[in-house]
């Protein structure tokens, strides 16, 4: 790479890139050679880092009003609602925000099982992009949990109480979580607390998660090894800079029209009622982006396999790397996989529809089946593809196809093999 | 001699490493302690009722540790079906008898033992209770018959103080 040789030009540059290389960090993200292939699908992990910056900015400013006591929290949301300057817009950012998060991460995700993006060499960016979502999950539940409404307290006894699945110490483990015999207060100020943190932690991981994708670089479309910089790649700016910002402006059109016309379609009115440990709410559901996982949970009817069924659901995807056994990347030279692929897509789409109503009658049944067909895609289909699947022929580079010949060493080779 | 050495060092070194981790344990059991709940809530263990207004056939509901608690002044048709359920026939096999010691009386814990929401009254297929958030059903002596709940609705600690009166906790 050419960044290393970066000289700063002004003299004052040079003396500080020589005590702090911040510079040469620049000038390598700028240079960073991108595939040239890239299409809108890459321009998501952008549009994450400016979620999370909006969460924590929106946060920040929230956080500044809110009151985080079980007596007062309904109350202090209210009030930034009303009569904070521009809390209203704030909040419904954050709130929005938090769904437009989800939104982004799931197609950030179902871009890299397309594209075969968690592949050798790229299995730490892919587990650490799942803590990431772990992450995301946990904090958007204690976040959900602040305003303290009846949703926000049924959401956190019912996702707590998980945790008394456990056998033996479950119940320690929840009055732990809890601070108390209930949910209450002691449960709000810590998840308040842990909401804060988990972002910044969030955070880290980006740096982590950028960090292992430069390492070998991004995956393309067509899912070869590319060589790097070379006919095949641009400079990350201002090609994919520009790329990146466009996807950005047309990702925030959709943002605004949540915030500022239907602020509230992606949440429940029952949470407009303040918390009332005496009541549930007749039909309680979880925020969208955990419906297929909820419904996942209530298909089962055993109590521990439930909780058991729904927390493999999420780590399976962490063995995604070694499940997949095959070496071809890209579902565009998979013929098979990529209509597995589809049922896969419309099969989470179904658990999230059921997840949303009644568990019982056909609706279970059909959760029931989604289920079986979740795990049998990543235990069964999944591994045996790499074997049986008759693939297409994978071009030597980028251009190849449409120039002919400039073939890519590291493929021929591993084509020869 | 050299021998010696290494095992002298490995020695030591394990030894340190114990050291060390006893040390890191005290230091972070207080943090995850301080989460456990905490002397103001559990002095609040206790709460007396007064039930002398409840009608047979009627459910109030009061709050005991932040959990409401269930009271209920069973009719006689009620008791007469919770205690003629064969035993084989429930999930967690328990004796009317030993759930309400006094048969006009039920009390326990109005929580869902799946994922601890609030049952709702006389409702379900067995003319007990009903959990909206994923259709566990209880019988009038608070037995779970259908669903994903896995235990009985718990009976607290409780006791008369005078006929009018229930102590639970």
């Amino acid at each position: 790479m050419s960044n290393q040789e970066y000289v700063p030009k002004s003299k004052f540059g040079k003396w500080f890139n020589d005590r702090l290389p911040l510079l040469t960090l620049a000038s390598h993200l700028a240079d960073y050679p991108t595939p040239k292939n890239l299409n809108y699908w890459w321009t998501f992990g952008g549009i994450l880092t400016f979620c999370l910056i909006t969460q924590i900015v929106t946060g920040i400013t929230l956080a500044m009003h809110y009151i985080a006591h079980a007596d007062m929290a309904f109350e202090s949301v209210e009030h930034i609602m009303r009569d904070v300057n521009y809390g209203w817009l704030i909040r419904y950012i954050h709130s929005n925000g938090a769904s437009m998060f989800f939104l982004a991460v799931y197609i950030h995700i179902f871009r890299s099982l397309f594209y075969g993006s968690y592949k050798s060499p790229r299995e730490i960016i892919w587990i650490i992009g799942i803590i990431i979502y772990l992450l995301m999950m946990a904090s958007a539940f204690m976040g959900y949990v602040l305003p303290w409404g009846q949703m926000s307290f049924w959401g956190a006894t019912v996702i707590t109480n998980l945790f008394s699945a456990i056998p033996f110490v479950g119940e320690g483990i929840v009055n732990w979580l809890w601070g108390g015999y209930s949910v209450d207060n002691p449960t709000l100020t810590r998840f308040f607390t842990l909401h804060y943190l988990i972002p910044f932690l969030i955070l880290g991981l980006v740096v982590l998660h950028i960090w292992a994708l430069h390492v070998p670089g991004n995956n393309n479309p067509i899912g070869i090894d590319i060589k790097k910089p070379s006919k095949d790649t641009v400079p990350f700016h201002p090609y994919i800079v520009l790329k990146d910002g466009f996807a950005l402006l047309m990702f925030m059109l959709v943002f605004a029209f949540f915030v500022f016309y239907s602020p509230n379609v992606l949440g429940h009115a029952d949470n407009y009622i303040e918390a009332n440990p005496m009541v549930t709410p007749a039909h309680i559901v979880p925020e969208w982006y955990l419906l297929p996982f909820y419904a996942i949970l209530r298909s089962v009817p055993d109590k521990l396999m439930g909780v058991i069924a729904m927390l493999s659901a999420i780590l399976i995807l962490a063995a995604l790397p070694w499940l997949d056994t095959s070496k071809i990347r890209s579902a565009v030279f998979r013929p098979l996989y990529k209509q597995f692929y589809w049922i896969l897509v419309a099969d989470v789409l179904i658990l999230g529809y059921v997840g949303a109503m009644p568990a019982e009658g056909l609706y279970l049944l059909i959760a029931r089946v989604a289920t079986g067909y979740y795990f049998i895609h990543f235990l069964m289909i999944l591994p045996i593809l790499g074997f049986k699947e008759k693939t297409i022929p994978v071009p030597l580079s980028i251009t190849e196809p449409v120039l002919g010949g400039s073939p890519n060493l590291a493929t021929v080779k591993k084509k020869r093999v | 001699m050299s021998e010696k050495k290494t095992e002298r060092r490995e020695f030591l070194f394990t030894a340190s490493y114990a050291v060390g981790a006893v040390g890191v344990g005290a230091v972070v059991w207080p943090l995850i302690d301080q989460m456990n709940p905490d002397a103001s809530v559990k002095a609040l263990a206790s709460t007396e009722v007064d039930v002398s207004s409840v009608q047979p056939g009627k459910t109030i509901t009061v709050l005991w540790r932040g959990k409401p608690v269930f009271i209920k002044r069973r009719t006689s048709e009620e008791i007469a079906e919770a205690r003629a359920v064969k035993m084989e026939d429930l999930k967690d096999p328990q004796k009317d008898e030993d759930r309400a010691k006094n048969p006009e009386w039920l009390v326990m814990i109005g929580v869902c033992t799946h994922l601890g929401c609030v049952p709702l009254n006389d409702k379900g297929d067995y003319n007990g209770w009903f959990c909206p958030c994923h259709g566990s059903h209880y019988d009038t002596s608070g037995r779970i018959r259908k669903g994903p709940a896995p235990t009985n609705m718990e009976v607290p600690k409780y006791e008369f103080v005078n006929s009018n009166t229930i102590k639970i906790g």
